[in-house]
């Protein structure tokens, strides 16, 4: 099964390993998505230990700056659901395999169960809601419809996540690229053959 | 004069009916903001986790929630089961607990202390002589696994066996496999006073509040049911199970409202399966290639019931005069069954049609030619044969098909083309919807029907617009409650032949009544008035706007209610014909298998909309190439469990496993003629045979068991080669 390595791996960590013991190990903003992008061996960021209290902290979700108060444990993807009312990222597969929580940070697409909230602190989360309103409607929501790639609809909104980050990255993609980078998704109820199409049109628009 | 007649247009005469229409909920749900049972979070809510038994079989011995109720964010914890109990599946539900937060709930799980007894289990369905011999008893009683659940036959099978000129004996099977829907099961409980409202993950809006009655001690009349958006269910959504009777509960005990979905893990174990089926089948035909016999045994496991695929459709689809058919079911530690798109239809298809590709290759005839040649078999021949046609075409059956394992190429990857059929009933359920035609030209249309993904809000205002020849921002569909006119559960294909029947027969009769009133007030004669455009017409002359035609009815609007759909009104039917052919590539050095394209020709009588239509046709494909290729309930024997319960391990294809698919609808006017059929179940039926017929093509052996995981793929190769 093709996967997109590029787009969505974690933070280079495992949740399970910073749940041990009674604090969490936090990596500074920055360094979580370099991590991302740099050689295997930069992947060892500095991290610090802070209280599992709760903590109240600053998220930018959808270009507003929101305050909430969650333990270090809280997953972006809950924080997101249950604190923000946000719930356009579903949670799925609790296993960051399936893509139905992706979201944009600063302008990547990223599985919100990859990534404690506090994390975030600092960096630009854009959910699907903010890509349709009754001014404006983004591109990829209307290349959805267009193609109706859309069924039961559960996995749809991490799909647009998907496209709409992969376009910004790779305008003019073409479609085998858009099929390569659009596998860390899944989908049940079979949308794919539309989403694939909805992806090339909107890489197109975006060029 | 215009005929005054329920029904549809002739084919070709529709503005919105037939077309390309997208969705009305689209958007919505393309950027989340469709709130499903699993997003609804209002003021208050707690959030609830089950503990469920890690054993297939076992007595819990110990349960003690004390100390869970202590632990911070706690409110209410809840022991669905109690000591003593003799669990009889992995997943079974032990303990509820509703805290502030997901993360207190798990707290608060981890403090339960409970201890099982393991007991003797079974969870094999494929072991047939295993299950025989396997020593498991209930409540202490020695329990026989294997039960007979039924045969049928006609003739004499051993005379027409001898007198064959071709016989093929094989076995076949395909796995058990799991719903998998994305939204999990479960519901989001609030009372209010004596009323209990719950969203419910559910594709029975309609007929499940009864079901709280009992168990949680409300009256049915105080029960509110909403699902505005559900995030699929595939047949497994009809019940309210004890978890939503917990959900219920721990509302009740903690004054608030709460929501319990099922976590992944346990959705896969206990959301539903489909059966597992295994054959010997023996088959035979005369020297031309008519299929003259067909034998079979069949075996496999539903889990705890110890049913299995009806022998009713064995053999499938094609029905030599001569055949019998017994069945046994296995009765497994697994949770029970829930229907399957297109429950046992394709995995009878599966042991039925690979078996007779099987026998054409002996025979040394053209797998095409084969099924063409016994189309007299089969109830739709008049349907199957041009469809034939068509998906050879598509996928160029004639240029691609060779006789088995002889492709060109010498190279290790090898490709092949397969085809299967299968067959549908389809027919509408029992809807009742209610039609309002407001003064200002607005209209409202309203049934307690659900929207599983196949667009029926969707379908409903297309059907309501074209009626009164106005666009589809006029219509507003509300759906989802049970408050709305009762109608039927989404199962079986039968939703939009459900809802789309009587709407369009309650908008004819609204719009008479409002086109008489437009002839009395204009004097002219009322059965030469047609509405289209936004106007009604006499001829071509206009005579009135739409919004001028409805203020006639009055402030009150009017109101009409429509009963459910039956066949002699000419606007649905039942029974529905499909072809799919497949093109494979096989990599023989590795056992993988790549979908190179998939033709699926479709018959579903009159398409209400083609683009949601197609999808509804593309999704089976993919959930059909799902089963075919790695799609597994891997359950082990050795612990009982379901040992790929999670969906890194549970094989779905992804974007770009698919394929090149190629969707056809057989729609010539004898089939449109017929009015609306279900199309949901019948394209994922036939996509098992087609692949791995194409497999068998491609390798020149048969990879008998589905899905044909490379493991599969490579044991064929070798054992060919002996
Ligand atoms: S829920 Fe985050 S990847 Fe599946
Ligand atoms: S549309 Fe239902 S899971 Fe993708």
């Amino acid at each position: 099964m093709e996967r997109d390595e590029v787009n969505r791996v974690g933070a280079g960590f495992s949740r399970r390993e910073f749940l041990k013991g009674s604090g969490a190990a936090v990596v500074a903003g920055a360094a979580a998505t370099s991590a991302v992008e740099g050689p295997l061996e930069a992947q060892q960021p500095a991290t610090k230990i802070i209280s599992a209290e709760p903590h109240t902290i600053k998220l930018n979700v959808n270009g507003k700056d929101q305050n909430l108060t969650v333990e270090p444990r809280v997953l972006l993807i809950d924080a997101l659901r249950n604190d923000l009312n946000l719930t356009g990222c579903k949670d799925v597969c609790d296993r960051s395999t399936c893509g139905a929580c992706t979201v944009l940070i600063d302008g990547k697409p990223v599985y919100a169960c990859t990534r404690f909230a506090i994390e975030v602190v600092g960096q630009k989360v854009v959910t699907a809601e903010s890509l349709h309103s009754l001014e404006k409607t983004d591109d990829v929501v209307t290349a959805f419809c267009k193609y109706d790639a859309i069924q039961c609809g559960f996995c749809t909104p991490g799909f647009v996540m998907a496209v709409r980050g992969f376009c910004n990255q790779n305008p003019g993609a073409t479609e085998d690229a858009c099929r390569r980078a659009l596998g860390g998704n899944i989908c049940r109820c079979g949308i794919y053959d539309g989403v694939l199409k909805a992806a090339y049109d909107t890489a197109q628009i975006a060029q | 004069m215009v005929e005054r007649k329920i029904g549809w247009e002739p084919q070709g005469s529709h503005t919105l009916v037939g077309g390309e229409i997208q969705r009305v909920d689209g958007k919505v749900k393309a950027s989340g903001q469709a709130k499903y049972t699993n997003d609804i979070n209002t003021p208050g809510t707690l959030f609830a986790k089950l503990l469920t038994s890690p054993h297939a079989h076992a007595k819990l011995v110990l349960l003690n929630i004390e100390k869970a109720k202590g632990v911070k964010g706690v409110k209410s914890v809840l022991a669905i089961a109690k000591v003593g109990d003799e669990i009889q599946y992995e997943g079974w539900p032990i303990v509820a607990i509703a805290a502030e937060r997901p993360e207190f709930a798990e707290d608060g799980l981890r403090a339960v202390e409970f201890k099982f007894e393991p007991l003797p289990h079974f969870v094999d369905g494929s072991d047939f002589k295993g299950a025989v011999e396997a020593d498991v008893t209930v409540g202490g009683k020695p329990l026989k696994l294997t039960k007979s659940v039924g045969k049928s036959g006609q003739g004499d099978v051993e005379v027409a066996l001898k007198e064959a000129k071709h016989v093929h004996r094989g076995t076949y099977g395909i796995h058990m496999i799991t719903h998998m829907s994305m939204e999990p099961h479960g519901s989001h409980a609030a009372w209010d006073g004596e009323n209990l409202n719950v969203a419910l993950s559910t594709e029975n809006v309609s007929g499940t509040s009864g079901q709280y009655v009992q168990p949680v001690g409300v009256d049915a009349m105080n029960v509110n049911i909403r699902c505005d958006f559900l995030g699929s269910g595939f047949g497994s959504k009809s019940t309210v199970d004890e978890w939503d009777v917990a959900c219920a509960k721990l509302a009740k005990a903690t004054g608030k409202p709460v929501r319990l979905m099922l976590s992944r893990t346990t959705e896969m174990q206990i959301g539903g399966n489909r059966p597992s089926a295994f054959a010997e089948v023996t088959v035979a035909c005369d020297a031309e290639g008519n299929v003259t016999a067909w034998d079979s045994r069949h075996w496999g496991s539903n889990g705890l019931q110890g049913s299995i695929v009806d022998h009713d459709v064995t053999p499938y689809v094609f029905l030599p005069k001569t055949r019998q058919s017994v069945s046994t079911g296995i009765a497994t530690n697994c949770s029970p069954e829930r229907p399957w798109r297109a429950p046992h239809h394709p995995q009878a298809c599966a042991y039925t049609q690979t078996a007779l590709d099987d026998l054409a290759a002996k025979a040394g005839i053209d797998s095409l030619q084969f099924f063409q040649k016994n189309l007299n078999l089969t109830s739709l021949p008049h349907i199957y044969g041009p469809e034939l046609e068509i998906a050879a075409k598509l996928i160029d059956w004639k240029g691609k098909w060779h006789p088995r394992g002889k492709g060109s190429g010498n190279g290790p990857v090898k490709r092949g083309v397969g085809v299967a059929l299968h067959t549908w009933d389809g027919a509408a359920n029992q809807s009742n919807v209610t039609l309002k035609v407001h003064s200002d030209g607005s209209v409202e249309v309203v049934t307690g029907s659900q929207d599983v993904g196949t667009g029926t809000r969707t379908c409903i205002a297309q059907v309501a617009a074209d009626t009164f020849g106005v666009s589809m921002s006029t219509i507003k569909v509300s759906l989802g409650s049970n408050q709305f006119p009762k109608a039927g559960p989404s199962e079986g294909s039968s939703t939009i032949g459900g809802v789309t029947g009587p709407v369009r027969r309650t908008a004819q009769q609204a719009l008479w009544k409002i086109l008489d009133l437009v002839a009395a007030k204009y004097t002219v004669e009322r059965t030469t008035l047609t509405a289209r455009d936004g106007k009604v017409w006499l001829g071509e002359k206009e005579v009135c706007t739409w919004k001028q035609a409805a203020t006639l009815v009055g402030p009150m609007g009017l109101e009409l209610y429509g009963g459910p759909v039956t066949e002699d009104e000419g606007l649905t039917n039942h029974q529905v014909g499909g072809v799919q052919m497949a093109e494979v590539a096989v990599d023989t050095e590795t056992g993988v298998i790549r979908i190179v394209k998939m033709v699926a020709v479709q018959d579903a009588g009159m398409i209400v909309n083609r683009l949601l239509a197609r999808s509804q046709v593309y999704s089976g494909l993919i959930m059909g190439i799902a089963y075919s290729l790695s799609e597994e309930r891997i359950m082990d024997n050795k612990t009982g469990r379901f040992i790929n319960a999670n969906l890194n391990d549970y094989k779905l294809p992804r974007i770009g496993d698919i394929g090149d698919l190629v969707v056809e609808f057989y729609e010539p006017e004898s089939e449109y003629k017929r009015g609306v059929i279900g199309l949901s179940e019948p394209p994922v039926i036939s996509t098992g045979a087609a692949i791995s017929n194409a497999v068998a093509n491609a390798v020149g052996v048969r990879v008998p068991v589905l899905p044909l995981t490379p493991k599969r793929v490579l044991d064929a190769l070798k054992g060919a080669k002996g």
